[in-house]
């Protein structure tokens, strides 16, 4: 039985949905909804997270407002799949960063910049803070940031695991050893191409109106690329630090920073992209989230910009605040990493491959 | 207030018929007004509710499989017409649907691999990628990049016509009257399947309890202007294409999903608990079209797909879910039949089933022996609870009647030469094709094919 309302608009939809299946050529979730024997709040809980938002479905759909049926299954997966984020997520008391996400956003970034701020005050003194400096060393150690961010990394990734397991567990995935690698493979070439975001015909998906666009999918791309770019400038970054006893800064024709600087500059264009997307979308395809959805945008594009100013702020008095709203971002964005919405890239790459184990059996 | 506008082709209609006409009138060079009576978030008449076309094809066409030559396609397209055709048209429609894929593709139109469920079409039949309404969403993105100048909401269009040449007309819009006038007029606005009225001259009261599958806005007044104006008429208003389908669907634009495909695995009865008919003749894609008029001629024109619990998850899934009981009497209460004369006709008839293996994807051999009215294939007793039922109501998808048009396109006078500046395309003239029966996707070909006529004829008379 449908648990709340969502649950149950979900499956009259997908009720009419599966008796007409003109759509079926859009996207994954059309044949999946087809494999259904009936809807529960299950189901709808994959079916909703392997919906990518294309808007196709709806611009073309027969029984669309006004007409009576008022079928709309960007919007009703949007909401249900919000709800299950907020269903699984660990720990339970964490649910309002889903409900709140633009407050959640605030509060943490105020609080983590004013936390390096004070820090920073507290281990070089209010005297250094402001004083032009080459190396942001001196205004926090190396170790004080490493042991933070470490600690915040193991949160995160029990955070994931918590939450994870049991969103795989729902959705009747067996033992992910009982999986075949093609399964998997075939599943993540899904996500990295997001090959559902191309209508089903090549030309892009339609959250802006009835013209396909590509602009989404390329936008997430450079963030996506981005931000794996930034991820190991940072993984660089240690090892040069611990293994080869290089610490930072690194000069500008170094890998860590090539690689940072690159990601840093796709981050920031794709990030804009997605949220001038956001703007001229379709306003019937999206519903309140409480800027939940353009946290993680936000917090990224700040991390990047931050990121990118420091070694420009290098040698003036502006590096000791720089550095402590960079730092700041940085643990808002662990933050968003655990209980934001950058889970949802996992529930989509566990969505997909429960589609495409399906597939197989 | 009245202002004036002049324009080389005026196009009423914003189907596929009319955008493929006012898309080829555009490219010639032609200005081009497109009228369309439905608000914008409805356009396109009933081929929003459409999903594929049947082109003739050579092998490898994408997305067909196989191929579909020209001596099969007309065979396909007599046989199912018993001969009604004009034959001449005919043989053009199936010679210029060739052309159908490549235009509408170029066209910004995209295809698909036949939908599930759907595969028997596979090879005949074209299928739009998202279905109808993509399909009109290309065709008015590209007419407006064309300039095809598109007014929607256009009501009350009256034909100003003199002795058989189009003058002008006017049409009201959010209670003003504009008046266009038009070098040649393409009408393509549809059959009257909404017109319950106009059905009722035919079909009687019965009319009344037809449920419309598309666009509330096919009324007929077009066509009535032209038959009026003098010009020939094709078919009659007593054929219309109709199938059986669930008779709770939405009085109008119900498309698709008001279908029940349970017929063939149990009984159907009308209202006093009959069987009329052979449920099991042939497979259901191939009898649902002779159901609407089955049902149409039973009292009250309803009827009840009656299955037991065996026939569950062996048909398409349906939108509403069908009455059901444990026992033969309550389900009879249910649906309001006399339960003893439910549970008589039932009785007789698991009596005279023969048994045999049962497959529902094959002509099967279970059939029942000895009755007044037979079931050929698919004959299983009906006694596993629980039972469903379903309510059928004749659910009405296009008429065939017209105007008679020539292989230009030209509607035809009824004694003399073509008129030479109005035209006709679609519905409302494909009664000069397929006089009777069904053929998938038939309506659609004809719909691009004459669009395309039509539009290069209006233009090369406007020029």
């Amino acid at each position: 039985m449908p648990t709340n309302q969502t649950t149950a608009e979900a499956i009259r939809v997908m009720t009419i949905c599966n008796a007409c299946r003109y759509c079926e050529g859009h996207c994954a979730v059309f044949p999946a909804m087809e494999r259904q024997t009936v809807f529960t709040q299950n189901n709808i809980d994959f079916l909703s997270n392997l919906c990518h938002q294309c808007g196709a479905c709806y611009q073309h759909c027969q029984y669309a407002d006004p007409h009576e049926f008022g079928i709309n299954v960007p919007a009703v997966f949007e909401q249900a799949r919000r709800e299950s984020y907020t269903q699984f997520l660990w720990p339970t008391f964490m649910q309002p960063a889903v409900l709140h996400g633009g407050k959640f956003m605030a509060t943490t970034l105020l609080l983590a910049i004013s936390l390096f701020f004070l820090a920073i005050v507290g281990l070089s003194g209010m005297s250094k803070i402001f004083v032009p400096q080459v190396n942001f060393y001196n205004l926090m150690p190396h170790s004080v940031m490493a042991g933070a961010f470490s600690l915040s990394a193991v949160v995160v990734v029990v955070s994931w695991w918590m939450t994870l397991r049991r969103y795989w567990h729902s959705i009747s995935l067996p033992s992910p050893w009982s999986i075949r690698m093609s399964t998997y493979r075939a599943a993540l070439a899904s996500a990295l191409t997001l090959k559902n975001l191309d209508g089903g015909h090549g030309e892009g998906c339609y959250e802006s109106g009835e013209s396909p666009s590509l602009w989404k999918r390329r936008h997430h791309h450079l963030v996506l690329i981005g931000f794996v770019l930034c991820f190991f400038a940072t993984l660089l970054g240690t090892f040069y630090h611990y293994s080869l006893n290089v610490p930072a800064p690194y000069g500008w024709l170094t890998l860590p920073k090539i690689l940072g600087v690159t990601g840093g500059i796709m981050l920031l264009v794709g990030c804009a992209g997605l949220f001038w997307i956001k703007q001229t979308a379709d306003q019937r395809l999206v519903s309140q989230d409480n800027g939940y959805g353009s946290s993680l945008t936000a917090l990224l594009f700040l991390t990047s910009l931050t990121g990118l100013g420091l070694p420009i702020a290098k040698g003036t008095g502006a590096l000791g605040f720089l550095l402590a709203v960079h730092l700041g971002c940085v643990l808002a964005l662990f933050l968003n990493f655990a209980w934001g919405k950058f889970i949802h890239g996992f529930f989509r790459l566990i969505a997909l491959l429960a589609d495409e184990h399906q597939k197989t059996q | 207030m009245t202002s004036i506008t002049h324009f080389d082709v005026i196009v009423l209609g914003g189907g596929l018929a009319g955008l493929t006409a006012a898309i080829t009138a555009a490219e010639t060079g032609a200005t081009v007004c497109l009228l369309e009576i439905a608000p914008r978030a409805l356009r396109g008449g009933n081929t929003r509710h459409t999903r594929n076309l049947r082109p003739m094809h050579a092998l490898g066409a994408f997305p067909m499989e196989g191929a579909y030559d020209f001596d099969e396609y007309l065979d396909d397209l007599l046989r199912v017409t018993a001969g009604d055709t004009n034959h001449a048209l005919a043989e053009l429609t199936i010679r210029e649907s060739n052309h159908a894929l490549t235009w509408l593709q170029e066209h910004g139109v995209a295809f698909q691999r036949p939908l599930s469920g759907t595969l028997h079409l596979g090879r005949t039949n074209a299928f739009f990628l998202g279905g109808g309404k993509a399909l009109v969403n290309s065709l008015y993105r590209f007419a407006v990049q064309l300039g095809v100048h598109t007014i929607y909401e256009a009501t009350d269009i009256a034909l100003n016509i003199s002795g058989d040449r189009f003058v002008d007309l006017t049409y009201q819009q959010i209670n003003n009257t504009h008046r266009i006038s038009g070098k040649s007029l393409v009408t393509a606005a549809g059959g009257f399947e909404a017109n319950l009225d106009w059905l009722e001259e035919a079909w009687g009261p019965a009319a009344k309890n037809f449920l419309v599958r598309g666009t509330p806005y096919n009324k007929g007044d077009i066509l009535r202007q032209l038959l009026d104006a003098g010009f020939k008429q094709i078919g009659d208003a007593a054929q219309c294409h109709a199938v059986a389908i669930d008779g709770r669907a939405p009085a109008y634009d119900g498309g698709i999903v008001s279908r029940v495909d349970s017929v063939p695995l149990g009984i159907v009865v009308n209202n006093e608990g009959k069987r009329f008919y052979d449920e099991g003749q042939d497979f259901w894609p191939k009898r649902y079209a002779i159901w609407g008029r089955l049902i149409a001629a039973q009292t009250d024109q309803i009827g009840y797909a009656i299955t037991d619990a065996k026939a569950e998850g062996l048909f398409m899934p349906t939108v509403l879910p069908p009455l059901k009981s444990t026992t033969i009497d309550d389900l009879a209460r249910q649906i309001n039949i006399p339960a003893d004369s439910l549970q008589k006709t039932i009785g007789e008839f698991n009596a005279a089933t023969v048994s045999g293996s049962f497959d529902h994807q094959a002509l099967d051999e279970c059939h029942t022996e000895g009755l007044p009215i037979n079931k050929s294939h698919w004959a299983r007793q009906i006694d596993t609870p629980p039972y469903s039922a379903y309510p059928l109501r004749p659910g009405i998808t296009f008429t065939y009647l017209g105007v008679a048009v020539d292989d230009r396109a030209r509607v035809q006078v009824e004694h003399g030469n073509p008129s030479e500046n109005i035209f006709a395309a679609g519905e409302m003239m494909a009664g000069n094709i397929l006089g009777r029966g069904y053929l998938a996707g038939i309506g659609m070909t004809i719909g691009n094919v004459f669009g395309r006529i039509a539009g290069r004829e209006a233009a090369r008379h406007a020029n």
